[in-house]
């Protein structure tokens, strides 16, 4: 399990699993869950595109995930959030599907990329996924104090001179930059689901931001071992392991997060249904969704 | 007549089934899409409409390896998805995305299952890619009764529902004090988005079936703050795309590369990206602003729509 190409595997899998952590945590508490879901899934019709025009598979990969952020940070910025992610994502999936109709020579590759193939890495791939991480982390370190306040109290933050609009937009590119280093290796559905799955069970486990992410990052690494442990025992895809084991520590924080509530002296019990005063997110009207924006 | 319009519809575009199968699916799926999707992003719950044909295509892919009806897996994981949203919480407005998440990558983890085993048994993929990219000029004709079935279902949702689902969009606090039951409607309304995204992404694929349910509507609620014209206007829109990228499409076979038509899917995306930007053009803002009364983006809207949905005046709407 530890020798030869699975060795690739392991740190692939280990860098990415830190990367989607760190990104995942401030996707999370952002509540940005569709722009994770789309910019991976759109930047899939680059790697359609650059087969077309005979250019490295991450070249358009990088190109379309950046066109993707851009296009959601800017036209998110007059319109609804959701939609206008909605609307980016489907464009870029179309010119996929013109790409893949034009070029035809590429569907077998599609179920790789979807899926990835993780324990297919080869050596070469390894130093433009961990530059490429290296990066991400940087960004990350950097903008880690005015992205927090920003995404927990945009109004704040804005006082304080961060510019909420800036942010989003270095909150995206770093979001395309993950993309652009992980759809290669582990494919857009098991990026999603470690940028989701662990952060958003860590955020359960614990109020601390701090250590949510330091947990988030812990999380997404243990999912990731114990999914390759597992497929590599079972011979099932990693894709599976890692979607069920984001889904199960979800569940475990919320069944901690709801113990604790009822142990608890504020413990009302309940995930708060709309319209109950002690939810205190129920009563944003729906257009306040948006909050950055 | 026929002689004049040649530079715009190919020889047998109205001689052929498929077309012909195409224009009226189309035409149907675009309305029942522009009502259900204004409700979709007034409700910010675009992910949720995209979600759910990806979902659809686990049901889809799980259904192959069972080797059941296809129609069968899209319903019944798009409808268990739609409790599972419902259980995680999607009623908390700041939580929607991060539960259709939470349920979307579940799902997808099911998907790379489904789909290898799939491929160990019955030894292909292109299922995964007939679902994710299927055309809307490819519906066989036992479908189209299906469509119209779905039509039939989600307008008679959403006629019972539409009052309350409209107050309790806009203002949950308003809607339980006046006795709606608030989480019921939005239970009843993801179901109605459900069965309908799982029938749309099974006869036009999920890309068309997203982009019909929130381009057009994004587009009309810039337009117009009436729920009624927004709807109309949706629909509107909707199958003006939809037909105008079908004949696009038919006309793309004599496009290069030669024999090979363009995808449906990549005409109808760029027309509907296209008005969602006109949309936002100044002109249409001013006129826009001039109607309505508050300053924050939808305010307006929101009043005038919580207005209309209650049966009596009321001033708290403002609150």
């Amino acid at each position: 399990m530890f020798s030869g190409f699975m060795v690739n595997a392991w740190i692939v899998a280990s860098v990415v699993a830190v990367v989607a952590g760190l990104v995942g945590f401030f996707v999370v508490l952002r509540g940005s869950a569709f722009v994770a879901h789309a910019i991976p899934n759109g930047a899939f019709a680059g790697a359609a595109g650059a087969v077309l025009v005979g250019v490295d598979t991450i070249v358009g990969l990088g190109v379309f995930s950046l066109l993707g952020a851009l296009t959601i940070g800017l036209l998110g910025r007059r319109g609804r959030h959701d939609a206008v992610t909605a609307l980016a994502l489907v464009m870029m999936l179309g010119l996929g599907a013109l790409f893949l109709s034009l070029s035809s020579e590429y569907e077998p590759a599609v179920y790789s990329l979807l899926f990835g193939e993780v324990l297919g890495v080869s050596p070469s791939e390894l130093l433009p996924t961990a530059a490429l991480a290296v990066v991400c982390v940087l960004a990350v370190t950097l903008l880690y104090r005015p992205l927090m306040l920003s995404s927990v109290l945009a109004e704040a933050g804005e006082a304080r001179g961060i510019d909420s609009f800036s942010m989003e937009m270095a909150f995206l590119v770093v979001v395309a930059l993950a993309t652009t280093m992980t759809v290669p290796v582990v494919g857009t559905l098991l990026i999603f689901s470690l940028m989701i799955g662990a952060p958003a069970a860590a955020r359960s486990f614990t109020d601390r931001p701090g250590r949510a992410l330091a947990l988030s990052v812990a999380l997404a690494l243990m999912t990731v071992w114990a999914a390759i442990a597992l497929s590599y025992t079972t011979d099932y895809p990693i894709g599976f392991f890692v979607g069920s084991t984001g889904a199960l520590l979800y569940a475990l924080g919320r069944g901690w997060a709801a113990f604790r509530r009822r142990t608890g002296a504020a413990g009302t019990g309940g995930a708060g249904a709309a319209g109950t005063p002690e939810a205190p997110y129920a009563t944003h009207p729906p257009e306040r969704h948006t909050i950055l924006t | 007549m026929s002689h004049f319009l040649s530079p715009v519809f190919e020889a047998g575009f109205f001689e052929s089934d498929a077309v012909r199968t195409a224009v009226i699916v189309g035409a149907v799926v675009a309305l029942v899409a522009g009502a259900l999707g204004v409700f979709t992003v007034m409700r910010g719950q675009s992910f949720a409409a995209e979600a759910f044909g990806d979902i659809g295509t686990t049901g889809g892919s799980g259904a192959f390896l069972a080797g059941v009806g296809l129609l069968g897996g899209f319903l019944a994981f798009c409808v268990l998805a739609a409790g599972a949203m419902e259980l995680v919480g999607i009623q908390r407005v700041r939580g929607r995305d991060l539960a259709t998440g939470i349920v979307l990558s579940a799902a997808l983890g099911l998907a790379a299952l489904f789909l290898y085993l799939d491929s160990t048994i019955h030894n292909t993929t292109g299922a995964t890619i007939t679902v994710l990219f299927g055309s809307i000029f490819t519906i066989p004709d036992s479908t189209v009764p299906l469509v119209a079935a779905l039509a039939v279902v989600v307008i008679a949702i959403l006629l019972v529902i539409h009052r309350p689902l409209l107050l309790s969009t806009i203002s949950s606090e308003i809607a339980t004090a006046r006795g709606v039951p608030v989480r019921l409607v939005g239970a009843a309304y993801l179901l109605a988005l459900a069965v309908a995204v799982a029938l749309c992404a099974l006869s036009i694929g999920s890309i068309l079936s997203t982009a019909l349910l929130i381009g057009p509507a994004a587009a009309a609620l810039r337009l117009t703050n009436r729920p009624g014209r927004a709807i109309l206007a949706a629909g509107l829109l909707g199958v003006t795309s939809v037909w105008l990228g079908i004949v696009l499409a038919y006309d793309s076979y004599d496009w290069p590369p030669y024999g090979n038509g363009w995808p449906v899917s990549f005409f109808v995306v760029t027309i509907v990206f296209a008005i969602y930007l006109l949309s936002g053009l100044p002109g249409w803002r001013e006129r826009r602003r001039a109607n309505r009364s508050g300053d924050g983006s939808a305010d307006g809207t929101a009043d005038r729509w919580a207005n209309g949905a209650a049966d009596a005046p009321m001033g708290r709407a403002r609150g």
